[in-house]
């Protein structure tokens, strides 16, 4: 059975000058545990989607299914990372980690245990009492990804978590990433730019049409795991590549001639 | 002996942006005031004006010490802080939720607002016959007039304070699993508070401006009545002694709030 199903979702927004489409249909089936890449132009309405599948946003159109059921708004089966690390700066590291685990039944104990375990596994050993303000930006990711992970959601989304981070910060974040995945199987949705952090990442990479929001391609990306980041070098990841960055000039020179006329 | 490395330092005090010592920012502090200070005693001091339009520093001096040593100043203190500490924390107990309310919920927002907007251009001292009818000549009508003063500045700005918050840390809230009211409370109280203490800070500062215009009518004590009764006699001097020792409160009052909020948010300063 299929995880998570998006079911003909679409989205329009009232304009000022009309109503715009930022999805106009997408149908994805996503298997249990699979990593999900979601890249494609801006304004081509992934992080819309994101947020639809968060609950965040109502869909104008269709609907989203976790196991079957479909979702009402927000809830603690999915786990999400914005761009903005969104730490809540007035509590610690562990602090942080910690009130995501506030609505659970856990015990005291279990739940010590789980914070510390989630600290090790995101490599924040020894920063428990640190305060984000004190943490680089790398380090402010990792909190936010535990904090996501630590009260074991079956869908982890995340929004170009990695976006605002230096390049050489970004790839051993993306190697951290894969690590921890492999270690607390989830199912992942991770919007990007970055096509080289999407094929890296994935089991498999959307491509989204831009503006009206469809799917332009749906890629497996068989490469084997575990990776280390010698494989962005290897010929099967660099004709991926040229595939997907094909698709995409494809679409920005779509919307370059929409914008001409 | 000129520096022989080919980049020197660029000197000056007036870089844009540049950091200056500490002891130089403080002591320009004090220079500007002293030097005020010295011209104010050379032009009593020579006679350049008359003492009516502009009594000497030694006379502002004595009439403060004249009011301290009758035990008049701290009566008259102590009044007007009672009010402002009323006025200002009555206009708070309902600022904070009512702006916090305002800055997250749109229809809220935009029941409040248009009005609030109008209040706040709205004369404070036209008000001061109404308020005398309606909450008589004791201490609840300064009360009200510093009420009326605050209220509505600060629940617009607390408002402002709160829309500041990074959205996704609501969001965050939210996935978490967290109802509206856990969110406003625990995230969104919280994440605003610095914000909101420098709104506190401003906005008592305000409180104190409104003092002379709430004692204006039927108060027999208090810093600004004392300010009214001096002009009565054209005692010049216990007018300025007045208005500089409000100053000095506002500013004490000001460096309290300051403190008080670098220790209750250590994280707010925290940065690397």
């Amino acid at each position: 059975m299929h995880k998570l199903v998006i079911d003909g979702v679409g989205k329009t927004y009232p304009g000022t000058a009309g109503p715009v489409t930022a999805i106009e249909r997408i149908d994805l089936t996503i298997p249990e545990n699979q990593f999900v890449s979601i890249v494609g132009t801006s304004g081509c309405g992934k992080s819309t989607l994101l947020n639809i599948v968060g609950g965040l946003e109502d869909p104008s159109r269709g609907e989203v299914r976790i196991d079957g059921t479909p979702i009402r708004g927000p809830g603690r089966d999915r786990g999400f990372v914005f761009q903005s690390y969104s730490l809540f700066e007035w509590m610690t590291v562990a602090g942080n980690i910690r009130f995501a685990l506030e609505k659970s039944a856990l015990g005291r104990a279990e739940k010590t245990e789980l914070v510390a375990h989630f600290i090790q596994a995101v490599g924040l050993g020894g920063f428990e009492d640190a305060y984000p303000r004190q943490l680089s930006g790398g380090m402010r990711q990792r909190v936010a990804i535990a904090r996501a992970l630590v009260y074991k959601p079956a869908i982890l989304l995340m929004d170009e978590p990695f976006g605002a981070l230096d390049a050489q910060t970004r790839g051993m974040m993306q190697e951290l990433l894969l690590k921890v995945w492999e270690d607390h199987k989830v199912t992942v949705l991770f919007v990007t730019h970055d096509v080289e952090e999407a094929i890296f990442l994935a089991d498999r990479v959307i491509v989204l049409a831009s503006r009206p929001g469809l799917l332009k391609n749906d890629l497996t990306i068989d490469l084997g795991r575990p990776r280390s980041f010698e494989i962005v070098t290897e010929s099967a990841f660099v004709a991926l590549k040229r595939e997907i960055l094909a698709n995409i000039r494809e679409e920005t020179l779509k919307v370059m001639a929409a914008e001409r006329v | 002996m000129p520096d022989a490395s080919p980049r020197r330092p660029r000197r000056g005090l007036l870089r844009l942006r540049e950091e200056i010592p500490g002891w130089l920012f403080s002591a320009a502090g004090f220079v500007v005031p002293a030097l005020l200070l010295l011209a104010w005693w050379l032009v009593t001091e020579l006679g350049l004006v008359r003492p009516l339009f502009l009594p000497s520093p030694g006379e502002v001096a004595a009439a403060g010490w004249q009011q301290w040593s009758d035990g008049t100043l701290a009566q008259d203190a102590s009044v007007s802080i009672y009010r402002i500490v009323v006025g200002w924390a009555a206009a708070t107990a309902i600022a904070v939720p009512v702006g916090i309310l305002m800055g997250n919920f749109r229809l809220i927002e935009g029941a409040l607002e248009p009005l609030i907007s109008t209040v706040r251009y709205m004369p404070v001292v036209a008000l001061i016959p109404l308020s005398i009818l309606w909450a008589g000549i004791g201490d609840g009508q300064k009360i009200l007039i510093l009420f009326l003063g605050t209220f509505f500045q600060q629940v617009l700005m607390i408002m402002d304070n709160v829309k500041t918050i990074d959205r996704n840390l609501i969001r965050a809230g939210q996935t978490l699993g967290f109802s509206n009211a856990e969110i406003l409370r625990r995230i969104i109280l919280p994440a605003a508070l610095p914000g909101i203490w420098d709104t506190f800070r401003i906005t008592i500062g305000w409180t104190w401006t409104y003092l002379v215009v709430a004692e204006l009518v039927a108060a027999n004590a208090g810093l600004g009545r004392r300010i009214m009764d001096a002009q009565r006699y054209l005692a010049t001097d216990t007018i300025l002694f007045g208005t500089l020792f409000i100053g000095l409160l506002g500013l004490l009052t000001d460096y309290i709030f300051k403190k008080t909020g670098q220790r209750l948010f250590r994280w707010a300063q925290l940065g690397r």
